[in-house]
């Protein structure tokens, strides 16, 4: 039996969100080059996310923090068979859309490059590629999930090689939905003012206990035991951006923490792979930094 | 009750394990050897076919789940899983490894990548119309012999298979895990 081709649809709403349900478990890697993206292939990396720099770098050089020259994402694309994403700067739908005709899978609308709008995210329902965006509190995942977001990741703190700030995105994004959940109807108008998300989505929140898209996690995991504590903290997925080539041996690394991030609930396999794994990135203290990633978009 | 492996590596295992149990059936996440015990079918998820094939591998259960496979455990694929069920892989890794339990040759991501991910009914023979999501979904280029198709679709340039059997083993280009659709698994259920 044969379906004929005018009945499908494209880009719809459950094949973006769908799409992040076939990367949960898994781990996302940064890559800046095909070399480096054959090394998260060979690892077992989900997918690879394409820049120029990693965080660490961009946090260390300074300057304006752009989408990737084309080319590096096609060469990734020619050497991977798995899916490639890359970055576009908050608010900057053209460069989203130069990202999308270049066949990207998934579009990384991030804080860690230089935001291009102060007051508006990208209209991601304009668009057939689906986005993921950073959040710090559950009204910032639902602003983003109302303008189209398909994916949530808390942000932590990008190039750190410090897992605190993740943690505590988490935290307060389980925590709050946690008291939505538990919140009577008559409360929720007030929550969603409070919390300055829209109403709809508080009250699929209230209803569901969860976001009504995957929630990864990202910015500062840097060791297998990090995976492992960000997943039991609810993550379904991991970002890892500068902690994979940043430390010792990247290629131990990435098959470390990509093993640790499926077997998060067994302690014995996090301790076989970080055994003599040699050094993680160096990281830095979050109280000292002069640039918080984590407070460009709102 | 059949008790049913849903290998749990990576991908929407969680849909799976849904559907699994609405329809009545008890369903065990499978990430270990010791999973495998008393299990009497298993379902791969969607999810990145080189990530479950590599951690396999480094779990210990590419042996043991073969020999299973091979004596005759009645399997489900979906869309990552059919490649891991695919006799031969087309434009995947050069060291990508499979069980080999289905006599065709699959293309990964043969209806394209993310961008060109789609919804659309498929006719499944002795079912009906079913609800599929297509997401950088593997394409049946050929079948052999002992191959049975269940569905095609015809995606602009002629109808490809996008369910087929062979033996205990169904495999599925398509995701019915994620539209609510019962009936792919109530038909596995009927192998199990």
């Amino acid at each position: 039996m044969t379906t004929s081709p005018d009945s499908s649809t494209v880009g719809s709403t459950l094949v973006k969100r769908g799409f992040a349900d076939m990367l949960r478990g898994g781990v996302i890697m940064d890559v800046v080059n095909a070399d480096q993206a054959k090394i998260a292939e060979d690892a077992g990396a989900v997918a690879v996310m394409a820049l120029e720099r990693v965080p660490a770098d961009i946090r260390r050089d300074g300057g304006v923090a752009r989408m990737s020259d084309p080319l590096l994402i096609q060469e990734i694309q020619a050497t991977v068979t798995i899916p490639v994403m890359a970055k576009a700067r908050i608010g900057h739908f053209a460069e989203a859309q130069v990202l999308e005709s270049l066949g990207v899978d998934y579009v990384d609308e991030s804080e860690v490059l230089t935001p291009a709008d102060e007051e508006h995210h990208i209209d991601k329902w304009a668009f057939t590629v689906p986005f993921v965006c950073g959040a710090t509190n559950l009204g910032e995942a639902l602003r983003r999930i109302g303008e189209g977001a398909c994916l949530i990741r808390s942000k932590g703190e990008a190039g750190t090689g410090n897992v605190v700030e993740a943690v505590r995105h988490l935290r307060t994004i389980n925590a709050q939905m946690r008291r939505v959940h538990s919140a009577d109807a008559a409360e929720l108008a007030g929550l969603a003012k409070d919390l300055q998300a829209p109403l709809p989505l508080v009250r699929e929140v209230a209803e569901t206990g969860h976001l009504p898209v995957p929630m990864f996690c990202a910015g500062g995991i840097a060791t297998p035991a990090d995976a492992s504590l960000v997943m039991q903290l609810g993550a379904e997925a991991v970002f890892v951006g500068s902690g994979i080539f940043k430390s010792a041996d990247p290629v131990r690394m990435a098959e470390a923490i990509v093993e640790a991030t499926t077997h998060f609930r067994d302690p014995s396999v996090v301790a076989k792979v970080s055994t003599g794994l040699g050094a993680a990135m160096r990281g830095s203290e979050t109280a000292t930094l002069e640039q918080r990633l984590a407070e460009r978009g709102w | 009750m059949a008790s049913v492996g849903v290998l749990a590596l990576q991908g929407d295992v969680r849909e799976h394990v849904a559907v699994l149990q609405r329809i009545g059936s008890s369903a065990v996440e499978v990430r270990r050897v010791a999973d495998l015990a008393g299990i009497s079918g298993l379902v791969i998820p969607g999810g990145e076919s080189t990530t479950m094939a590599r951690l396999l591998v480094t779990g210990g259960l590419r042996e043991p789940l073969t020999e299973l496979v091979e004596g005759g455990l009645p399997v489900l694929g979906t869309c990552a899983g059919l490649i891991m069920m695919a006799r031969r892989i087309l434009d995947g890794r050069s060291d990508q490894w499979s069980l080999g339990l289905l006599d065709v040759d699959v293309r990964r991501n043969g209806f394209g990548r993310q961008v060109a991910s789609f919804e659309t009914v498929v006719e499944v023979a002795g079912i009906g119309p079913v609800a599929g999501a297509f997401i950088r979904a593997p394409q049946i280029v050929s079948f052999a012999e002992g191959v049975t198709v269940l569905a095609s679709h015809d995606h602009g340039e002629g109808p490809t298979p996008v369910l087929v059997r062979q033996g205990h083993a169904l495999g599925c280009a398509f995701h019915p895990e994620l539209t609510g659709e019962t009936r792919i698994h109530e038909l596995f259920l009927s192998l199990v």
